[in-house]
């Protein structure tokens, strides 16, 4: 089912991820976070910018264990931890991050 | 929990593109990291192929895995073992490759090579010392 | 009858190309694509026989297939013409059919 944001449609597979990476906007996570009932702060969009971020670099989304290591290096050593992440993520922050970023779903990810 | 850690090798013996089996190695490796093995990956025959830099796929429409190669080190693997024999007979040396690095956050995240070039000899000699060996 | 043979086979891992030249007649034209492109390179093991096809066929490699490769055209031997899709397009109306060494 496609999503709605800002008047355009994105096609979506049956997970809810975007079909195709280019098509994301900020919007994209907006509408996806509300139907999810989630608030974005500034701290989530810190870990959906990373992630866009490192899938720039590597054409991957980064595993959980990974992305972890990589927020705490980034953002401080108190961030880099599944607490802080499922906090922000309560989805999971792979799964749930890597959506709102448009991103696949991570390699690896069940 | 066990806490047996078995020496997993990936033998990459493909060219990429022409077939599917360097992309499916390279994502077998990063699920199997989730699991805290002692892994290597090796490059023997055509495999030295795949991390080959400069690699463009726009032209043929398909999607350019080889930046991911590049991420390897943040998966902890830190071993990758490059035939030299493998090189020379394709033409190229290290040279041609990617520089490849793993950050040591024992040592202030500094950045440490990750490929290193072996004989075929030396190769053999890793390969009879793994337990497991995983071929693409 | 003018043939072009194309080949997409490593001439390392399968010898496909081997067939191809031992195959086409003087004249005809042969195409390295996919994992054929790397018989094109300079400096490998089998540079010297891809040298002496040039004696009588005329080779061609398909530059995309090199770029993507991460093989820029100063590592084709000299001789081999590198051409995109549309020369692809005309080598195969050129001639009278195409045969695939696969």
């Amino acid at each position: 089912m496609p999503i709605e944001v800002n008047g355009k449609s994105f096609e979506t597979d049956e997970e809810g991820y975007l079909a195709n990476i280019n098509d994301w906007e900020p919007g994209v996570a907006e509408v996806m976070s509300k139907e999810d009932d989630l608030e974005l702060t500034d701290e989530h969009w810190d870990i959906i910018n990373y992630l866009r971020e490192y899938y720039e670099e590597y054409q991957i989304a980064p595993a959980v264990r990974v992305l972890t290591k990589a927020v705490g290096k980034k953002f401080g050593k108190d961030k880099g931890n599944s607490k802080y992440l499922y906090g922000l993520f309560p989805y999971g922050p792979a799964k749930q991050a890597c959506r709102y970023a448009g991103l696949p779903k991570p390699t690896g990810c069940v | 929990m066990s806490e047996t850690i078995k020496q997993f090798l990936y033998l990459n013996r493909k060219a990429p593109y022409g077939t599917i089996y360097a992309w499916e190695s390279l994502e077998v490796v990063l699920i199997g990291a989730a699991f805290d093995q002692d892994v290597s990956l090796a490059f023997v025959d055509d495999g030295v192929y795949q991390l080959t830099k400069g690699q463009d796929t726009a032209g043929i429409g398909m999607k350019n895995f080889s930046p991911t190669y590049a991420a390897l080190g943040d998966y902890e693997v830190k071993k990758i073992f490059v035939e030299k024999e493998s090189l020379e007979e394709r033409g190229l040396s290290l040279d041609d490759l990617q520089h490849l690095v793993w950050e040591d956050e024992d040592d202030d995240y500094a950045e440490k090579d990750s490929i290193k070039l072996v004989s075929r000899d030396e190769m053999a000699a890793i390969m009879d010392g793994a337990d497991v060996v995983f071929s693409f | 009858m003018s043939t072009l043979h194309t080949v997409n086979k490593s001439p390392f891992e399968k010898t496909s190309l081997d067939a191809c030249l031992a195959h086409a007649t003087a004249g005809s034209n042969v195409l390295l694509i996919e994992d054929g492109v790397y018989a094109a390179t300079k400096g490998t093991a089998v540079e010297q026989r891809v040298k002496q096809a040039l004696d009588s066929v005329k080779l061609y490699v398909l530059g995309p297939d090199l770029v993507a490769r991460g093989l820029s055209d100063d590592r084709v031997i000299d001789g081999i013409s590198v051409v995109d899709y549309a020369g692809f397009v005309d080598l195969a109306a050129e001639n009278d059919k195409v045969q695939a060494w696969l």
